[in-house]
């Protein structure tokens, strides 16, 4: 470790405070906005603590009365599970093979290059077409419609981890197996699966959290009860027209704790699966 | 002969019931609303519960969208087979809903009580090229609201009758130190603007478009209005965060005893002088919009709204029962408070009036001059251009003619 | 097993994912520059061929040219703040000191806020009448009034660019610590022994380090920033006078909200042959710089 003089340790601690200031204040915001008490939040001067702690945003927000406004943002949550786990499973199904298929052979990789390359396009310039072919299909307002759709986001997203994951299982080891008599399924599910389990269940996750996060597709493609995601339902709360400001953002802070949590337990591996691509160039 | 026809039609209505919804099998209907002034959800969500309590075989998923999402989500759900069965619509679209074949024309099933018991005015909402695409729900104009404290502490005895009144009310209030911006209004770039700038053209007497149909905006009412809210915001009469306010911002602030006036819709009477959160609640006063010497007495844009079904339900019996049942004169009675009743009887009611008289006395002339935002299936861009032109005008990027010619030019008329 | 079997085998594999490509993205893609041809509306009839029409008129258009202009602000700006931003995080990290462990941990929170609710989040802060912003200023004696941050032209977009830096500059810092943690220790002991003055030592020693994944997270960024949609959809949805109207909400406008799906369809391709363009651009960098470093 390099010595380090007194000054520079003070800044050094000066900027660290001040990055978990920036990082931490919006955060902590959210949440105190969310359990201040009605009508706190438009005093003025604001006060930057709540009088009183008032979660009824939350009761309100998750009762499950029939026909009430909780009852639609419990849907709406429900529907952002289903349609990220749906897309994610998808996901993995068409990946895992396919990463395999690039990673042992590279000879067909320009083919996944071509696939990862479509990450550049705007989800506008497919928008138009994929709502009319949904509504052909009837799958406009779907769950498994928006997921499939997402597939363009995903697919080539957990490819591209799944190969570079693949790539760094030795090729001898599978070898040894079909040497052994193994069937290219057996080799796969005994040897080559357990290996990269971690790396399936990071892509897994990232997959996950992309379609969480995911906005515009869900906007166009989904109209009520039935599909509508929470980031939906979120922008709709934003859109000017809720007058209690603290009950956006407990809408905002539910919305946030899937993928908050996520983040947090699995942070590691997020990280290595995020810069693995980049860092190997 | 009425009689037997309203007869007829009823064993119809009755039957189609029976015949769409054998006993056990339920008919699910989904309809679309707005989060946003007027009725409020609950008041939509308890309607709605009441209409399936005496209609056991209909089951209602009711779905919210802010206002600006609305006619987006109606026209994108016609695209799916399982879309929405009702939906609530602007008065300014049934032009372009009908172009597309959105809505279901059901102008055989308005019947004459309804024609004679409904205001005309109302009408006027759900009317295209003589057909009737739904039945009005929300008859809503915007209204001058005023602090009485605030203008009594300075000493002022009667709201202003003239815009002109308004800005030096105004100037009297800001000078006396008792509110720093008298004036609110909903001005973000949205429909909101508007109906603001709406109210304004009435008031001046001007028009949208010409007996062509091309813009007519750009001269004589049209500027004159636009030139005076770029007055009141520059004069600093104006609060200038109204320039990316919505009506809900709008109401904040006015509830919120930062403003002595604000031009809004009927929700806002209640909630302010009555909410809860309100602290202003018991000083609000509320007349129709000023008018213009010479011009006009009062001034009003037509804000209401109605209820249709679309071409894309398969339970279109269903849903006329729905919104028969939602804009019948006893719901409407019963709801009174957000949004008053299409029904011209209604206005002599106590359990309409109490409580609220001054409003009624607002909307008895308020609603007469209610003036219509241009009907053209093109309204989307024609409203886009013009949002841009007031919010350029106001933020001093151009003169307000050049801004209202811009706007004709993209209008796409 | 024979060289073509193996390969058969391979396509075999790769067909499920090539198929679903097909479907959600390829299609699409191509019925898109169909649909740019023609005058088709969303809801109705089929429409007409048009040829290059709608082409040129959103090329000439001002309005096209104004939101090409915002969003490469926005973009630039944004991309331009959250890599510096996120290079300074990731040296502070790299340094010891007590408490490091947990503020690596916080600093993945940002990005994993969805994007929406991080748009959400800063609309409310930005609030003119009831914002935490304008109580701050004013209660630090920093500004008398306060200021409506997303109603001037000049702030609103500014205002953007801070919350999507906010969010994504963490990312940035992530990719960037994972790489200087390969620097390798004994590099930087024998920089300081010859004596390199801390930047020089930052561009000879770490950056080489740093290039790579760095054109990668530079590459990634800009390529979403320029697609940008949501957060200007939540926050401002193109307004005060179209002042943040970036090109995905201009084609949201025409296709959806105008239902212009033929000129809508037109404006997304532009935009994809920007996007892909900048790309290609930042792709013969990445290989000079790999050149270069090696």
């Amino acid at each position: 470790m390099e010595h380090r003089s007194l000054p520079a340790t003070l800044l050094v601690y000066f900027f660290a405070l001040l990055l978990a200031v920036v990082i931490l204040a919006p955060l902590a915001w959210l949440v105190l906005m969310s359990v201040f008490p009605a009508g706190q939040l438009t005093e003025k001067p604001l006060e930057w603590w709540p009088q009183t702690v008032d979660f009824s945003r939350y009761v309100f927000l998750l009762s499950q009365a029939d026909n009430s406004a909780g009852a639609a943002f419990v849907s709406a949550l429900l529907n952002s599970l289903k349609v990220a786990t749906m897309a994610s499973v998808m996901a993995l199904v068409v990946a895992i093979p396919a990463a395999w298929a690039v990673s042992r052979m590279p000879q067909v990789g320009w083919s996944l290059s071509l696939v990862i390359l479509t990450y550049m396009l705007p989800p506008v310039a497919l928008s138009v077409p994929l709502f009319m072919g949904l509504a052909k299909l009837g799958m406009l307002n779907s769950v498994f419609g928006l997921a499939l759709v997402y597939l363009s986001i995903l697919a080539p997203f957990t490819t591209w981890l799944l190969k570079s994951g693949f790539d760094g299982i030795p090729k001898e080891l599978e070898a040894a197996a079909t040497m052994d008599g193994a069937s290219l399924l057996q080799t796969l599910r005994i040897i080559t699966l357990p290996l990269a389990m971690p790396v399936i269940a990071t892509s897994a996750l990232f997959a996950f959290l992309l379609a969480w996060d995911e906005f515009f597709y869900a906007l166009l493609f989904t109209s009520d009860q039935r599909a509508k995601t929470l980031t939906v339902a979120i922008a709709d709360l934003a859109g000017g027209r809720v007058s209690d400001y603290g009950l956006i953002a407990t809408a905002g802070v539910l919305a946030a704790l899937p993928p908050v949590i996520i983040g947090a337990l699995l942070q590691r591996a997020l990280i290595s699966g995020l810069t693995s691509g980049g860092v190997k160039g | 002969m009425k009689l037997f026809i309203r007869s007829i039609l009823a064993a119809a209505a009755m039957g189609s019931t029976m015949l769409s919804a054998p006993a056990l099998a339920e008919t699910k209907l989904n309809a679309l609303f707005m989060a946003q002034a007027a009725y409020s959800e609950n008041d939509v969500r308890e309607m709605t519960q009441r209409f399936m309590k005496a209609n056991p075989d209909i089951d209602v998923n009711l779905e919210f969208v802010p206002y600006e999402g609305l006619h987006d989500k109606t026209v994108l759900a016609q695209g799916s087979g399982g879309g929405y069965d009702v939906v609530l619509f602007d008065v300014i679209w049934p032009a372009g809903y009908a172009e597309n074949g959105v809505l279901v024309d059901v102008s055989d099933r308005i019947t004459d009580a309804m024609k004679s018991g409904v205001l005309p005015g109302a009408w006027t909402t759900v009317q295209n090229d003589g057909k009737f695409y739904g039945m009005p729900w929300i008859l809503d104009t915007k209204y001058l609201f005023y602090n009485k404290e605030m203008l009594k502490q300075a000493g002022i005895d009667a709201p202003p009758a003239t815009w002109d009144e308004l800005n030096e009310q105004a100037k009297i209030l800001k000078e006396k130190g008792i509110v720093e911006h008298p004036i609110a209004w909903s001005w973000a770039q949205a429909e909101a603007a508007i109906c603001d700038y709406t109210t304004l053209v009435s008031a001046y007497d001007g028009s949208f478009l010409d007996s062509d149909g091309k813009p007519a905006f750009q001269a004589g009412g049209g500027l004159e209005a636009l030139q005076y809210m770029a007055s009141s915001y520059n004069s600093g009469l104006t609060n200038p965060n109204s320039k990316e306010f919505l009506e809900e911002d709008v109401r904040n602030v006015f509830q919120n005893g930062e403003a002595a006036f604000a031009l809004n819709w009927t929700y806002m009477y209640n909630l302010a002088n009555a909410g809860e959160d309100s602290k202003v609640a018991g000083k609000v006063g509320v007349v129709p919009a000023p008018g213009i010497e010479g011009k006009s007495e009062v001034s009003a844009v037509n804000g209401s709204m109605g209820l249709g079904i679309t071409s894309t339900s398969k339970n279109v019996d269903a849903a006329w029962n729905y919104i028969v049942f939602m804009t019948s004169q006893e719901v409407q009675d019963g709801y009174a408070k957000l949004s008053l009743p299409i029904w011209a009887s209604s206005y002599e009611k106590p359990e309409v009036t109490n409580g609220q008289e001054e409003l009624i006395a607002a909307a008895e002339k308020g609603l007469a001059a209610m003036y219509p935002r241009p009907t053209t299936p093109r309204y989307q861009e024609l409203s886009a251009a013009l949002q841009v032109a007031i919010q350029e005008t106001l933020l001093g990027q151009t003169s307000p003619e050049d801004a209202l010619n811009a706007a004709a030019e993209n209008s796409g008329l | 097993m024979s060289g073509d079997r193996l390969t058969l085998r391979a396509w075999l594999m790769m067909t499920p994912l090539l198929v679903v490509m097909l479907a959600v993205v390829g299609w699409p893609l191509i019925d898109t520059v169909r649909l740019s041809f023609t005058d088709t509306r969303l809801i109705g009839a089929s429409g007409n061929w048009v040829g290059l029409e709608n082409y040129a008129r959103m090329l000439t258009s001002s309005r096209f040219l104004e939101t090409l202009k915002t969003t490469t602000i926005f973009a630039v700006g944004s991309v331009g703040l959250e890599m510096v931003l996120g290079v300074l995080a990731a040296l502070l990290l790299n340094q010891a000191f007590y408490g490091r462990t947990l503020l690596r941990a916080l600093l993945i929170l940002p990005w994993a806020l969805p994007t929406v609710v991080n748009a959400t989040l800063w609309r409310l802060i930005y609030n003119p009448q009831y914002g935490a912003l304008n109580a701050l200023v004013t209660q630090f004696g920093l500004s008398a009034e306060y200021q409506s941050w997303l109603g001037e032209p000049g702030s609103a977009l500014i205002a953007l660019i801070i919350a999507d830096t906010w969010k994504n500059f963490s990312l940035v810092a992530l990719i960037a610590l994972a790489a200087l943690q390969m620097v390798p220790r004994e590099i930087t002991a024998a920089s300081l022994v010859d004596g390199a003055g801390p930047l020089a030592r930052f561009r000879h020693v770490i950056l080489p380090y740093l290039a790579g994944p760095l054109m990668v997270a530079l590459v990634l960024r800009t390529i979403e920033a320029f697609k940008v949609f949501d957060i200007v959809w939540v926050m401002t949805r193109g307004g005060p006078a179209n002042s943040t109207r970036t090109l995905s909400i201009l084609v949201y406008q025409e296709a959806f909200s105008f239902q212009r799906a033929g000129s809508g369809a037109s404006l997304a391709l532009i935009v994809t042959l920007l996007v892909t363009l900048l790309a290609c651009a930042y792709t013969i960098l990445i290989r000079k710089a790999a050149g270069s470093a090696n």
